[in-house]
């Protein structure tokens, strides 16, 4: 016959074990999340030229779509005044005097997300005249998803001793 | 829980008047030029001192450094009630026994943020215009300036600041997280001290500017941190702590209707402006700035119908339609609104703050160079690393409102499961507008 304190013993120690397989499932959860897009091939690259439409205060088309590792030329051109369009990330920048169109080519080596925004002063709303160019897989979005998921498993299962901020007596009243 | 009293390091300092007065005489004086600058300067936003300073570099201490860390310190040096508060006092420093003004009791009908929540609501209506025209950020400047003047001349302490001001009550909302706080160090010495200095005020202070009773403070949400109570305290009694963040939002007591709807109207508004000002939706950002036309107020009427009908709506029905739940569990999306709005913030103030460089040199826009900086050119910095902080930001929000929606559950016996699920579709329509 087992002794109470053997027992409680035996159940700490399953539950350590628990605790611990359950640490090590999270941990590679989060690393699974973090190296996801190293394990996910990317189509193949191509040439694409995209004409974007400058004017106070938008971009058309407002989003740009091309694969990771495509040779993009954007042709920026101007309907009112002179517009800029920085790409955020890229750190590039070229400028559309109006009715005329500049031009900028690169190699969208970088998979994301990335907002352009107007780089010259053209009006009152100019700081948020703002568009986006995706490249592939938006990773970091899957990658927020994935981690607030995770987030919300381990806050349920976490152990109340370890909470920042502990509820005190006068707080359950 | 551990609480670190700095008092001992800060109470010459803060007793003081003299070096929050050389604080607040500055921020009055930028303040005042920041009006003139939107009055008479160049009409160009981002080459204009109102715009810039304004928008951009006090925006951005107050969201992502003051009211994270100090809370409300912002307003115990804001310049706004200063010149009505001096004629109330009828002094600038200590107090002389002279006040003006009727001194009435503000009515007990309206001794709640419900006309915070109206003002911000109105000022964040016409935000695409405020943010980006000089003039009429001196406009909305001069109207918050004339009406805590008017306030403090009619009413009794700083009612403007309590009760109207629409920056005041995010910055109170929020203040609950921070890591420090105001308070007594031993309740029994207020308990058994009749005159109650620290609320009636005597020769060394002013009697609580904020109406609250430091004596039976338990949250930062209504402390200004001005510091008066620590000058009239005659026992030494009042004490500056460091604490654990967010220690407030776990105090079942004082949970109220209004200050749950500001949790709905900051968290709404932070969606709204990261649709508006950071997405790619031009007719969005012109229909925002149109005031006035058909576009406007239907963008007037659908922002409206969503901080105040729809985030709510869904939030009673993510609480099984319990009001009691509802009041209670809306404090758990403090952290959340707060990591939004350092998110929105992050992108914006590091895209734009390459301008403060700039205005300092030319603040008018007149072709000065004061500082030799007026050719920097504009510059977003951390662009390729802002995405991966937003989206942390908003992680890291999901994580502390979840946890306190569960703590919040045990309090009142209630399943925090909906509050929950409501925090994660919020988290996640915040990521798509941001970094999606």
């Amino acid at each position: 016959m087992d002794h109470p304190t053997s027992r409680r013993t035996s159940w700490q120690l399953v539950s350590r074990t628990k605790t611990s397989w359950q640490l090590v499932l999270l941990i590679l959860a989060a690393l699974a999340i973090l190296f996801l897009p190293t394990f996910v091939a990317a189509a193949p690259p191509t040439d694409r030229t995209y004409r974007l439409e400058a004017r106070s205060f938008e971009y058309t088309p407002p989003a740009i779509q091309v694969n990771q590792g495509d040779r993009l030329t954007i042709e920026l051109s101007s309907t009112d005044v002179v517009h800029g369009l920085y790409i955020d990330g890229y750190d590039l920048n070229v400028v559309a005097d109006p009715g005329q169109t500049a031009k900028l080519t690169f190699i969208a080596n970088q998979s994301g997300s990335f907002r352009f925004r107007c780089s010259v002063t053209c009006g009152a709303l100019h700081p948020f005249m703002i568009g986006k160019l995706e490249v592939g897989t938006n990773w970091l979005w899957w990658q927020a998803v994935g981690f607030a998921v995770l987030v919300l498993i381990v806050v349920s299962r976490l152990p109340k001793s370890l909470r920042f901020v502990q509820l005190r007596k006068s707080d359950l009243t | 829980m551990t609480r670190y009293d700095l008092t001992p390091l800060l109470q010459p300092l803060l007793k003081n008047r003299l070096p929050q007065f050389i604080i607040q005489a500055i921020a009055l004086g930028g303040f005042i030029f920041a009006i003139i600058a939107g009055l008479v300067g160049t009409p160009v936003g981002n080459h204009n001192f109102s715009i810039v300073f304004v928008w951009i570099g006090w925006w951005a201490l107050l969201m992502l450094i003051a009211v994270p860390l100090f809370g409300r310190a912002w307003c115990s040096i804001c310049p706004i009630p200063l010149a009505g508060e001096w004629l109330q006092h009828g002094a600038i420093l200590k107090p002389t026994g002279k006040g003006f003004g009727l001194n009435l009791r503000w009515h007990n009908k309206f001794r709640n943020i419900w006309l915070q929540n109206i003002s911000f609501a109105l000022v964040a209506l016409f935000s695409a215009v405020v943010l980006t025209q000089p003039n009429i950020t001196s406009i909305v400047l001069i109207a918050f300036l004339f009406v805590a003047f008017a306030a403090s001349l009619i009413f009794e302490r700083r009612a403007f600041c309590r009760y109207l001001c629409p920056v005041g009550g995010f910055i109170g909302l929020y203040s609950q997280v921070a890591p420090i706080e105001v308070r007594v160090k031993d309740s029994a010495v207020c308990a058994a001290h009749t005159e109650k200095s620290c609320y009636n005020g005597n020769a060394e202070g002013y009697g609580c500017p904020w109406q609250v009773y430091p004596g039976g403070l338990s949250k930062n949400t209504y402390c200004g941190t001005c510091m008066e109570c620590l000058r009239t305290c005659p026992h030494d009694n009042v004490a500056i702590q460091i604490r654990p963040i967010g220690d407030d939002l776990i105090k079942p007591h004082g949970r109220k209707l209004d200050e749950a709807f500001k949790a709905f109207i900051m968290l709404g508004s932070a969606m709204t402006y990261s649709a508006v000002m950071l997405g790619s939706w031009g007719q969005l950002k012109a229909a925002a700035y149109a005031v006035g036309t058909n576009d406007w107020a239907l963008y007037a009427i659908t922002f409206l119908v969503f901080i105040f009908g729809a985030l709510p709506a869904s939030f009673f029905i993510a609480t099984s339609f319990n009001r009691k739940s509802f009041i209670n569990f809306a404090y758990a999306l403090i952290p959340l609104g707060l990591l939004a709005w350092i998110a929105f913030s992050l992108s914006f103030v590091f895209a734009n703050a390459s301008y403060l460089l700039p205005a300092i040199s030319d603040p008018l826009g007149w072709g000065w160079n004061l500082f030799g900086t007026v050719n920097f050119k504009w510059t977003p910095f951390l662009t390729q690393v802002t995405p991966t902080l937003q989206a942390a930001a908003l992680i890291i929000g999901l994580a502390w409102s979840s946890q306190v929606a569960m703590q919040i559950g045990e309090q009142i016996k209630a399943n925090a499961q909906g509050v929950i699920a409501f925090c994660f579709v919020i988290t996640l329509g915040m990521l798509w507008l941001l970094v999606g």
